[in-house]
């Protein structure tokens, strides 16, 4: 017995000796941070770090390798406590999402039954895994076994889906998949994803300027699924229920049912869930990264401005807008008018994207209260011009500048701007009996459609050319003919006469007949000689387009070397960059096309957003690698599509004509849901469907 | 020579620890679903084994035997292993960081490990010499280190095979684990 407890001791004493002595003669200098930041990780030890084990992570953390937010298990509250020892700010790093990317895909050549072992490694082993399309799922659930967290399962159409909340991005289900079809991005990767030429992307979404994922959106109204369609949408561009109001659809113009049978009415498909959103009472939630702490400041918050910041805002830079105006919006705000577009509903939209944490500064204009050197100064990381196209252009005749003769930009907003009460003390423009408008754009039809409204008698538009190079949209002229309006085509004003006051009194214009097609493919039009014709007028608005307003370039330092180009817009190095040639300013949206459209200011501000994320995260700014630019996929382009029954496109809802040119009420309705729903499935899902016609 | 040979063949196949003594099986289930942490077991198991071989016989031959206390002999070999672990821990982290970085993780998991107290047992009460303990204990590590791989491969496919929910995760596991058995049951004649 004695023995036994002398030995039990001696052994216990001489291992503990052994092991101090060691631990001074082994001693490693270990950082006190490594221990306190184990401590904050998950203790899981499963590597989805990337490191073996929590230990080696928290080493890495504290060799400043890896950021706060190593740990894919921890969450957001373990960040913030590794980042409280490390005397740092989370963030930087993104989380990881699993995404599904298969968008359905090319027809097969075989179609067979499979009876072999369900696993999807052995089926594409076996047969190259062609179920029904080349590139598609096989449905086989590989990704469902390999995720540890339950976040991945099969949906009805037997496409895994991935539950976001629960995934991890620790990426076992895209090694699990033989097909590469499932993928771990980071939000980042996904918002500024633009189209490539080998994506499979329908025709009406290669065309879209904004390149929303048209189809998809459309099947997800099919379902039902409002809310995951809004979503879509927003990806690609945030201003919806503007964009569902006033966007001249040029998908439409590529849709495939178009070919045999009416095209697919999506804009409105767009303003019914935007709608539905909007009347639901409750904002869709809209998730943004951690915050980087680079600053951005935007120029301007037209559609261009809105998009950029809204995108950068959800990569998590921190955003402010500088406005001249005294709200936000735009050319959709003071140009574009309320029957069109209720102010209420663009002010929901806008709130949105401030809602995500967008700083707004309005009544400051770049040029006159501040310039790029003290925002520069001010720390912003970089600066991004949205400044439209605000100056008209003049018409060169005489006598344009009488009492009784406005510019369409100036003649809108100073009414938008009375009409919103931003400008009480400014008096209103007085409305003449007889009014004609000069021009054929967008601009022009809001200005005869606003005179009609208020109360002049007469209103006519002049243009040079005919209705069918009308560069309006086309739902625009049709209502401006509803309501009234008198068209003078093929006539070009050359004298404005005035009376004794000085008052507009007459207008003189030249007939014209078309000649040869211009640039533009628009056939020219040339004067008939001796053809001068005197029309009675008291009031006359010019709207034959506009320009940016780049005064500020001359009397800014340090954007003295702005690039402008001889249309006054800003030039940037590259379309598919929009950098200019001062690396930390970029500009899209008018200021950089020229007067152009919605959606083309939206998809640029998206862009550009892409452009400013490269920059500030140390990226070399590139156009996007196999990047479909402008262009189609020349195989996506069918001239005839079989096996298609017309079906009529529904058609939009107005209000009566006597009834709207009484007020400023919103003209344009919005479609039921079951017309929605029977819209939605005229579509054909275009690239979207694996489908072999011969076998099913 | 050929005697230790046989002695090898029989600690890696015939008295495979884990498939034929069923000792270890905590790791065993525990860290054989993926490759990658199956092979950094193995090692460090390899490593510890040896070690703890050759202290413990040293320790028992040389102490218990001779002071006639053989009943200490279990809770004096838990103690001494896990010394031993720590000691070594803090020895690699020194001298050789490189395979620290390597086997880290795995060291403090083997402290408790049965196999290594199994083994350093066996060649107690088989009364080995000392090389023959050194080649039994390393032995029976190579043979843990390659049931485990093995059971790791397979363990990987099934993971991707279509496993009735009452059997899925350790219950297909332990039902692989007892066909190895049995196919390693094979080597029963060969020596
Ligand atoms: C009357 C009219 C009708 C239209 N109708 C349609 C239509 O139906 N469908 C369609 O798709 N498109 C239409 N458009 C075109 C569309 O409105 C524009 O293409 C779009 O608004 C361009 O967006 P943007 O962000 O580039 O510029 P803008 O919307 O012009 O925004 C520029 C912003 O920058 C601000 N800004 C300018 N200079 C400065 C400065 N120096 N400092 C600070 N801020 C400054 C402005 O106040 C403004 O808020 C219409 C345009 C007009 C004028
Ligand atoms: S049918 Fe549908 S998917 Fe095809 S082009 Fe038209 S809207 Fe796009």
């Amino acid at each position: 017995m004695v023995e036994a407890i002398l030995f039990m001791l001696g052994l216990g004493a001489a291992s503990g000796a052994i092991l101090s002595a060691a631990s001074k003669v082994f001693y490693v200098y270990e950082d006190p941070r490594i221990a306190e930041v184990e401590n904050c990780l998950a203790g899981a030890n499963c590597g989805g770090c990337g490191y073996a084990g929590c230990s080696a992570a928290a080493v890495a953390v504290v060799a400043g390798e890896a950021p706060p937010s190593v740990c894919i298990v921890a969450g957001a509250e373990s960040a913030a406590n590794v980042a409280a020892v490390m005397g740092m700010e989370a963030g930087a790093a993104e989380p990881l999402r699993s995404y599904n990317l298969c968008r359905g895909g090319e027809r097969a050549d075989d179609k067979y039954q499979y009876m072999g072992i369900n696993s999807c490694r052995a089926l594409s082993m076996l047969y190259g895994g062609k179920r029904e399309c080349e590139i598609g799922c096989l449905g086989m659930g590989d990704c469902v076994k390999a995720c540890q967290f339950d976040a991945i399962a099969l949906g009805e159409d037997g496409f895994p889906v991935i539950d976001e909340l629960k995934c991890v991005g620790c990426g076992a289900c895209a090694e699990a998949c033989p097909k590469n079809i499932l993928e771990v991005k980071k939000m980042s990767d996904k918002l500024l994803h633009f189209n490539q030429q080998d994506d499979r992307i329908a025709p009406c979404t290669q065309t879209c300027p904004a390149q929303i994922d048209i189809p998809k959106y459309i099947e997800q109204i099919r379902k039902g699924d409002y809310e995951g369609a809004v979503n879509t949408i927003r990806e690609r561009n945030p201003l919806l229920l503007a964009c569902g109001r006033v966007c001249p659809h040029p998908c439409e113009d590529y849709c495939r049912r178009g070919i045999e049978d009416e095209a697919v009415s999506i804009n409105q498909l767009k303003r019914f869930v935007a709608d539905y959103e909007m009347n639901s009472g409750k904002r869709l939630p809209i998730s943004c990264a951690p915050d980087t702490g680079k600053k951005v400041a935007i120029v301007g918050a037209g559609p261009a401005g809105l998009s950029c910041a809204f995108f950068l805002r959800r990569l998590g830079h921190s955003v402010t807008i500088f406005e001249m105006m005294p709200k936000l919006g735009g050319m959709i705000r003071y140009g574009i008018p309320e029957y069109r577009l209720p102010k209420e509903v663009l002010q929901w939209e806008i709130d949105g994207i401030l809602k995500l944490g967008v700083d707004a500064h309005t009544n400051v204009k770049l040029g006159r209260d501040f310039e790029l050197g003290s925002l520069v100064a001010a720390g912003y990381d970089a600066v991004f011009m949205g400044i439209g196209a605000w100056k008209d252009y003049d018409l060169g005749v005489e006598g344009e500048n009488l009492n009784g003769c406005y510019t369409g930009i100036n003649f809108l907003t100073r009414f938008a701007k009375k009409q919103q009460g931003d400008a009480p003390l400014e008096e209103a423009i007085p409305i003449g009996d007889k009014c004609v408008v000069i021009g054929g754009g967008n601009t022009a039809i809001d200005c005869v459609r606003t005179l009609v409204r208020l109360g002049a008698k007469e209103v006519s538009i002049v243009y040079r050319r005919t209705r069918n190079e009308m560069p309006a949209n086309m739902v625009e002229i049709e209502a401006a003919e509803h309501e009234g309006i008198k068209f003078h085509f093929l006539a070009a004003p050359t004298k404005v006469i005035g009376d004794e006051n000085g008052h507009v009194k007459q207008l003189e214009y030249l007939k014209m007949e078309l000649g040869e097609p211009d640039a533009s493919g628009r056939r020219r039009p040339v004067p008939i000689a001796g053809s001068e014709t005197l029309m009675d007028i008291d009031m006359l608005i010019t709207a034959i387009g506009q320009g940016p307003d780049t005064a500020f370039v001359k009397d800014g330092k340090r954007l003295d070397d702005l690039k402008i180009t001889k249309w006054s817009t800003i030039d940037a190095l590259n379309p598919e960059t929009l950098q200019t040639n001062i690396p930390y300013v970029f500009a899209a949206g008018d200021a950089y096309t020229g007067a152009s459209l919605v959606v083309e200011a939206i998809g640029g501000g998206r862009r550009a957003a892409r452009s400013i994320h490269l920059y500030l995260t140390g990226q070399e700014v590139t156009a996007p690698p196999k990047s479909l630019y402008k262009e189609h996929i020349p195989e996506s382009i069918f001239e005839s599509v079989e096996g298609i029954t017309p079906k009529a496109r529904t058609p939009m809802p107005e209000l009566p004509v006597e009834e709207r040119i009484q007020s400023f009420v919103e003209s344009d309705l919005v479609i039921t849901e079951e017309d929605a729903i029977y819209e939605a499935n005229r579509c054909l899902n275009c690239c979207r469907t694996c489908y072999d016609k011969d076998v099913a | 020579m050929g005697d230790y040979i046989v002695l090898a063949i029989s600690c890696i196949f015939v008295n495979n620890i884990l498939l034929g003594q069923f000792l270890g099986n905590c790791p065993f289930l525990g860290t054989s679903k993926k490759m990658e942490t199956a092979v950094g077991m193995a090692m460090a198991v390899v490593f510890v084994l040896v070690m703890a071989g050759v202290i413990t016989w040293i320790l028992n031959t040389y102490f218990l035997v001779p002071f006639g206390i053989e009943y200490l002999r279990t809770i004096g070999f838990i103690l001494v292993i896990a010394a031993l672990v720590q000691f070594v821990e803090m020895f690699l982290k020194k001298s050789i960081p490189a395979l620290y970085a390597g086997l880290g993780i795995f060291l403090p998991l083997i402290t408790t490990n049965c196999a290594v107290m199994g083994v350093c047992l066996i060649n107690v009460n088989e009364e080995y010499t000392f090389i023959q303990a050194l080649v039994t204990s390393f032995s029976y590590a190579v043979g843990f280190g390659l049931a485990l791989i093995l059971f790791a491969g397979v363990r990987e496919r099934i993971l991707l095979a279509r496993v009735p929910k009452p059997l899925q995760d350790t219950s297909i596991g332990l039902v692989t684990a007892g066909m190895l058995a049995l196919v390693f049951y094979a080597f029963k004649g060969m020596v």
